[in-house]
């Protein structure tokens, strides 16, 4: 509109130009939606507090007998860390027919745990206490032929919740709801009576798979 | 829109309407808004879920008021709720029970909707809108059964949010995002509360109004399956149409006040409802290391649980619960029959509802149960049959020999 007596005339609509103006308007707005979501998206991810509190955990192996286990917490999670005899390591590899996934291969593991004892160590077992199949905490029964399950029980845990079962390695069970083994957290082993949970470390204190 | 002032009544009513149509929309949504004159007693649950609705805000913005969030005083604060603040329990008996009102209310709504084919054109986006608030409502309810921080909530959230780990590839991240933590945690409470509070609510305020919009241009339909609008007498009214004030509003308001007396029993004397509303293991603080051992979720969500708890895969079982849910959606394009009424559908369709209802029926009620070896083969049987009802709807809705449908509505069978 240059000259004010000629705007009488009729104005010729470019339906083109204003199509292809519509359209790069809406796209650019769309961009700059995605662009002013994404701090609102990232602040749901862990703070840097949550993250601090994630940091690895050690743990001291040195009064923990054969048998025994404890549970310390690492990023809200129960860890199972137990020591386990040299005759049920042995025994570990003895009921791969019954088990769902004996060689680790559809579960979730760190590399140096994916093997039939599925640890670092042969003595040391350490796995994140909270069933596969919906986040029970499976519990004990080290206590192999045990009266509720059975004369050819090895020994391993039991999830109250849905009956999902586990050996000694957290392996599962055939017939388990649950479909993989449980869990290993990253660990290292700083020495020989020190576990480090949360980091892979490169120390290998023995028994490397 | 001749806005001249001759039109408008003097005085301060003429002043009012002449800027806020509101003579206009009284006229138009209540007093001439014609409603199939058949409405029987599956005509209530509308009117009820909002009552409901309205309740649950209310007792909701009260609660607030005394509820204090977080890891270390939301449990503490339900109980303080419960104990000290005058009529407390009140208040959290009136959400807890209306939060499992809400769901009876709003089966038997869709229920309804089934039995008369409500879904079926024009009426596909009215009930689009309408599975969304119940997508809503479960986000909701989901999120509130979280807040009094018991243990039940805990693991409720552990094992739900869980559920999306499932995802290929995304999964554990998306996990990780929505608790904003490594496990269940503060991060996840707070959230839940702001969503619970803020968030759905506004989101169902929204979806409600999009549903009754889309109701009055449509029109309700009537047990008969007929459209009303077809039939119109000399002054173009609706002949089988009936003013919806002060017809159905006094209808409703009967209803209502029938409800309201179930509801204050339940209130009253037997607000945990046999533990269905409220759970024992839930009067007792969230512990990660410690899991409620039969862990079942709300009554509103056993059916799909049963579904999931059935299914020997983990991911296969949440991809099942997904379409157990989303299924519904489906149905306006599923039904080929050509009556909406189950009053003129033939035996395959009736054979077919029955058997979805028993089996509904029957994995609400295996969801609560633990899993045994002969339950599981229950749940196993009863999933098919839940899914069967929408599998094979596209073809025996079509095979059904459907009876003829009178021109004018009937008021007994």
């Amino acid at each position: 509109m240059t000259d004010a007596g000629a705007s009488d005339d009729q104005e010729v609509v470019d339906a083109d130009r204003r199509k292809f103006l519509t359209a790069a308007t809406s796209a650019t707005a769309a961009v700059g939606v995605v662009f002013a979501a994404s701090p609102f998206v990232a602040s749901w991810q862990p703070s840097e507090r949550a993250r601090a509190e994630g940091a690895p955990v050690t743990v001291d192996l040195s009064k923990l007998e054969a048998g025994q286990m404890i549970m310390p917490v690492w990023r809200k999670q129960p860890i199972y860390v137990f020591r386990r005899p040299p005759e049920l390591v042995a025994q570990l590899a003895t009921h791969d027919d019954r088990l769902k996934d004996p060689r680790s291969t559809d579960s979730d593991q760190p590399a140096y745990a994916m093997n039939e004892r599925r640890s670092r160590r042969d003595d040391i077992a350490v796995l994140i206490g909270v069933c596969t199949h919906l986040g029970c905490l499976p519990k004990q029964r080290f206590e192999p032929g045990d009266a509720q399950l059975g004369t050819d029980w090895p020994g391993g845990f039991l999830c109250p919740c849905h009956g999902s079962r586990f050996d000694l390695a957290g392996r599962v069970f055939n017939g388990s709801p649950a479909s993989v083994n449980l869990r290993v957290p990253p660990y290292s082993f700083p020495n020989e009576n020190t576990l480090l949970i949360g980091e892979d470390g490169t120390a290998v204190a023995s028994g490397a798979a | 829109m001749a806005s001249n002032d001759a039109e408008y009544s003097p005085g301060f009513w003429g002043w009012l309407n002449k800027r806020l149509p509101v003579e206009k929309f009284v006229r138009e949504q209540l007093l001439e808004y014609y409603a199939p004159k058949n409405f029987n007693i599956w005509y209530f649950f509308g009117s009820l879920a909002l009552v409901v609705l309205v309740m649950q805000l209310l007792s909701g913005i009260f609660l607030t008021m005394f509820y204090k969030v977080g890891e270390t005083t939301s449990f503490d604060s339900v109980e303080y709720i419960m104990r000290e603040v005058n009529y407390g329990w009140l208040l959290r008996y009136l959400h807890s029970v209306g939060a499992s009102a809400f769901f009876v209310v709003i089966y038997l709504h869709m229920y309804r909707a089934l039995m008369y084919g409500s879904y079926k054109a024009p009426r596909e986006l009215l009930w689009l809108f309408g599975m969304f608030i119940y997508l809503a409502l479960m986000a909701e309810a989901f999120m509130g059964y979280v807040l009094p921080w018991g243990n039940m909530s805990y693991w409720a959230a552990q094992v739900i949010i869980n559920l999306f780990s499932t995802i290929p590839l995304v999964g554990p991240g998306l996990v990780e995002w929505i608790r904003g933590d490594y496990g269940v945690a503060d991060a996840t409470l707070n959230r839940f509360f702001s969503l619970h509070v803020v968030a759905i609510p506004l989101v169902l305020l929204l979806l409600v109004a999009l549903h009754l919009v889309a109701l009055r241009e449509v029109g309700s339909n009537n047990p008969d399956g007929i459209e009303i609008k077809e039939r119109r007498g000399p002054d173009g009214r609706p002949l089988d149409g009936i003013p919806f004030h002060p017809y159905y509003t006094v209808k409703d308001v009967v209803g209502i006040g029938l409800f309201l007396t179930l509801f204050a029993v339940v209130v009253f004397f037997v607000p945990t409802f046999g533990n269905l509303f409220l759970e024992e293991a839930n009067f007792e603080p969230a512990n990660p290391l410690s899991t409620p051992e039969p862990i079942a979720p709300a009554w509103y969500f056993t059916p799909f649980y049963a579904i999931l708890r059935a299914v020997p895969n983990q991911r296969l079982g949440a991809l099942l619960l997904l379409i157990a849910v989303m299924a519904f959606f489906f149905l306006p394009w599923l039904d080929r029959s050509p009556v909406r009424s189950i009053r003129y559908r033939g035996w395959w369709f009736k054979a077919f509802l029955a058997e979805f209802t028993i089996s509904f029926g029957a994995l609400m009620w295996l969801g609560l149960k633990p899993i045994t070896p002969n339950y599981l083969i229950a749940a196993r049987v009863f999933s098919v049959g839940y899914f069967a009802f929408f599998g094979l709807m596209y073809w025996y809705s079509r095979w059904d020999r459907v009876k003829p449908v009178p021109e004018r509505v009937r008021f007994h069978e």
